[in-house]
């Protein structure tokens, strides 16, 4: 038998997106068009919310005219505008053009997780019509400047083929103008739950959202505040890997392990960090460079067993809050009945979390039983909902224990769950479905307990109003009935004198509600 | 009185039924000075009366006939899913004193209309009829008695001489014999006094066919009867007027019915009453005789048969379970049904001749029912 040669050679991050698109929700048009647009929206809106700018974004979806009459999938043209504070021009060619482009080591509390949302919806346009992306920004609002760029798939960086300055018209923002080859029929029903979605938690958020038929869809602001912007913040040890730790040393210029540790992660203190070396039977003193493989190994290890950290804090979170959130349920699904429950702020390996749980009850929710509403960091989670923890605590208490807390059958329901973290444990790169956390699924449950207690609450106060509503209407209608059918059968003159009895009974009813 | 053969006592039973409506009045009134009294004394108004549940219907060996045993029902303003029915039951109370003080009369129908005149709701006619069967229980009597009758009416011809008692018609008199498709048995003939007969016996049929036939084959003169169509199941009125001509005339009642499981009940029913009924007395004539058709008649007289269906053989053995079915005639008919698998009508007879029915199976019949 002859020997085949196997050779290695490496790839950059932009090939091997390119050959694995699947992982990150490119799998096919319908989707491809989804996911695209869902980025960089989502871009935006991260960027507006960072600059505490309150968002409006304009997306429009038109199929080039050329293809009008093509099947699906065919081209479409895609455009995103925001009113965000813009991107260095400097940096500009990078964000867009080069996969994994950002912070290194800090976490922080945002939409995209893996930092090349944006830049995977560009490479996929690219691939599929061989068009350059045209992007526009302006930091000042007095200057645009506009880049026409592709990316060099195997360097992974961005090739400027022309770059402009034209006149701003006043205000700071991004559009991003792309092509690529998309099935805007079958990505429509996603597409337009995702902006309704979407929507119920960004009530402080204006969107304008033109459909490939042309059709118009305005998601007007409702609330004038915006979430409390999320700060950066430093790893907690439990969620520290090998591999991060490998590049930390490489970075660093600590001069010591014990300065390593105090400087770069999070509620690491000079105590902390000498008692942690002293449990991990390492040299504090030993320079970072000299740790040996092992020792790393050794370390990362002891930094996840070590458990007299000080749980992360949640100041670098960012939840919605009762009011946002309640602007959201309001104005998406004008509900009768609606409460919201935050939980205090938990972690799970390091990493700080918080859930927070919205129910809307009638309305414009319509009946037919309990709908979900998925978030993970302000993202509406679309796909594969029976997989998601939160569907399987709804499930279990809203669903299954209905009658312990009084829903009626085919209730109308909503039920919105917020998950915000400095790490989302999502399955999968395509942000669809939260994996089950012990910790997160503990939180879930005691959110939805508690807003379907105060629903239980409502619903009993509602229907005891109605029975004493109803007791009134029965007796004022019937007692004086009686009344007269006995005088008139008896044969007397007058009417027995039954007011008093009628009069306490409904005064006994109505104290007894 | 030259054909008087049994002159009742005209005065006493005018007497009878005009005391009774005393009675039945004074009833109502007490009901409604009952729950009069009760608003007046600050309580909610409560009627009782026997439950007509299933499980509180039971057969009565001594009347043979279903009654109603010793569970009562209450019915109180106090609690707010009755408070409606106690009002309807109040109206409908007052509504049948009115009827009877005013000597008119109404259907079931006219009652749940009328309701509607004094902001009584009823949901639909059959809640309307409900109520009507409680105020039965409650004062014992039958509807046909506080003047209300269903829409039903079956016939009767013969030689029976009657005076009407209804406002209009007091002391006016008719023989049932005079008109040839027979009278309707109704409210003013079920209340008339009976005053003059030639005839010997009651035969009740069970359809309106025969009914003519007898009538044309003279069988009231033939075999002295007087002759009633119960058009099917026999309604209430005409029960009462069976029971009346049987005590009042002291006439033996016969039966003819088809030959299958239903026809047997019909029978059954004027003998021993209906589970229906069982709050009420006064319907059942206990010696009434079911001359046929029976099952075992149907190969002694060689009768064209139609097969027994699903729905047929069910009945049978619901029947079976019925106390009244244990023994006899009732009993044995049943067995030979579930043999035979076959049922036959009344006018297979007509198979042998028009007038086989009258001529041969009826005298056969009538001398076999003496041994009964």
């Amino acid at each position: 038998m002859s020997k085949t040669k196997t050779t290695f050679s490496g790839i950059s991050p932009s090939e091997f997106f390119y050959r694995n698109r699947d992982l990150a929700g490119f799998s096919n048009p319908a989707k491809a068009l989804y996911t695209a647009t869902r980025e960089l929206v989502e871009n935006s809106l991260d960027a507006c919310e960072s600059s505490e700018i309150l968002p409006n974004i304009y997306v429009r979806m038109t199929p080039v005219v050329d293809q009008l009459d093509s099947p699906e999938p065919r081209t479409y043209k895609l455009k995103v505008s925001d009113n965000g504070p813009g991107i260095d021009p400097v940096k500009a060619p990078d964000a867009f053009g080069r996969v994994f482009y950002g912070s290194k080591y800090k976490l922080r509390q945002a939409r995209g997780m893996f930092g090349m949302g944006g830049t995977m919806a560009v490479l996929y346009g690219q691939i599929t019509t061989s068009k350059p992306v045209v992007i526009y920004t302006s930091t000042d609002g007095k200057k645009f400047h506009k880049f026409t760029l592709r990316i060099d798939i195997q360097k992974n960086a961005p090739v400027i083929i022309n770059k402009e300055i034209i006149e701003g018209k006043g205000s700071t923002g991004t559009t991003v103008e792309l092509l690529l080859t998309g099935d805007a029929f079958r990505a429509s029903t996603k597409v337009h739950d995702y902006f309704l979605e979407s929507a119920l938690v960004t009530p402080y958020a204006e969107i304008t959202f033109v459909d490939a038929q042309g059709k118009m869809f305005y998601y007007p602001r409702s609330t004038n505040t915006l979430p409390k912007p999320s700060q950066e913040t430093q790893p907690h040890p439990h969620g520290f890997d090998f591999e991060g730790m490998r590049r930390l040393i490489e970075d660093t210029d600590d001069k010591n392990l014990h300065k390593l540790l105090t400087n770069n992660f999070h509620r690491v203190g000079a105590t902390t960090s000498t008692n942690f070396f002293k449990f991990a039977k390492i040299d504090h003193t030993s320079s970072p460079k000299d740790l040996s493989y092992e020792n790393i190994v050794k370390m990362v290890d002891a930094m996840h067993s070590y458990e007299s950290f000080l749980p992360p804090d949640s100041h670098c979170l960012s939840p919605l809050g009762k009011d946002i959130l309640n602007a959201g349920i309001m104005s998406e699904l004008s509900p009768e009945f609606s409460t919201i429950a935050i939980r205090p702020p938990s972690a799970y390996s390091g990493f700080p979390f918080i859930v927070e749980v919205g129910l809307a009850y009638g309305g414009n929710v319509g009946s037919g039983g309990v709908k979900l509403f998925r978030y993970a960091n302000r993202i509406p989670l679309l796909y594969d909902e029976g997989s998601d923890i939160a569907w399987q605590v709804v499930k279990d208490l809203a669903i299954d224990k209905k009658r312990a807390y009084k829903i009626p059958d085919n209730a109308p329901l909503a039920l919105i769950t917020h998950v915000c973290s400095t790490k989302v444990p999502f399955k999968t790169a395509g942000k669809e479905f939260l994996a089950d956390r012990p910790e997160i699924e503990r939180e879930l449950k005691n959110a939805v307990r508690e807003v379907l207690r105060k629903l239980r609450l409502h619903l009993s106060r509602q229907s005891s109003q109605e029975a004493v509503k109803r007791r009134r209407d029965i007796y004022t209608k019937y007692l004086p009935l009686i009344a007269e059918f006995s005088k008139d059968l008896s044969g007397k003159k007058n009417l027995p004198n039954f007011q008093p009895m009628l009069k306490a009974y409904l005064e006994e009813s109505e104290a007894d509600n | 009185m030259p054909k008087s053969k049994k002159q009742t006592k005209h005065s006493k039973s005018q007497n009878d039924i005009e005391e009774q409506k005393v009675q039945i009045r004074s009833q109502l009134k007490q009901l409604g000075e009952k729950i009069y009294s009760d608003l007046n004394s600050q309580r909610f108004p409560t009627i009782h009366f026997p439950s007509r549940s299933v499980r509180n219907i039971v057969y009565d060996k001594k009347t043979k006939q279903y009654i109603l045993g010793s569970n009562t029902v209450t019915r109180t303003a106090s609690n707010i899913k009755q408070i409606r029915s106690v009002t309807q039951l109040t109206w409908l109370a007052f509504f049948a004193n009115e009827l009877m003080s005013n000597k008119k009369s109404s259907t079931l129908r006219d009652v749940y209309y009328s309701s509607q005149a004094y902001a009584v709701d009823y949901t639909d006619q059959p809640e309307s009829d409900a109520i009507i069967t409680d105020l039965e229980s409650v004062i014992s009597t039958a509807r046909e008695r506080l003047n209300i009758y269903p829409e039903e009416r079956s016939a009767i011809f013969g030689d029976l001489d009657i005076e009407y008692t209804v406002p209009g018609y007091e002391g006016n008199r008719a023989n049932l014999s005079s008109h040839p498709d027979g009278y309707l048995i109704g409210p003013s003939l079920s209340t008339a006094d009976f005053v003059d007969t030639s005839a010997e016996m009651i035969i009740a049929i069970e359809k309106g066919g025969l009914f003519n036939r007898f009538i044309e084959e003279k069988v009231h003169s033939k075999y002295k009867a007087i002759i009633i169509d119960t058009a099917g199941q026999a309604p209430r009125t005409t029960r009462y007027m069976l029971k009346r001509l049987h005590k009042e005339l002291n006439l033996p009642v016969y039966i003819m019915t088809d030959g299958d499981v239903y026809g047997e009940h019909i029978a059954m029913v004027i003998v021993s009453g209906s589970a229906g009924a069982a709050h009420l007395r006064d319907l059942t004539v206990p010696s009434a005789k079911w001359l046929g058709i029976w099952a075992s008649d149907i190969a002694k007289y060689k009768l064209p048969t139609i097969p027994m269906t699903e729905m047929d053989f069910k009945r049978v053995s619901e029947l079976k379970r019925d106390p009244r079915y244990q023994k006899g005639v009732w009993n044995k008919e049943l067995d030979v049904f579930l043999q035979i698998k076959a049922k036959c009508e009344l006018e297979a007879f007509s198979k042998y001749g028009l007038t086989t029915i009258v001529d041969k199976y009826l005298p056969e019949k009538l001398e076999q029912a003496k041994s009964m």
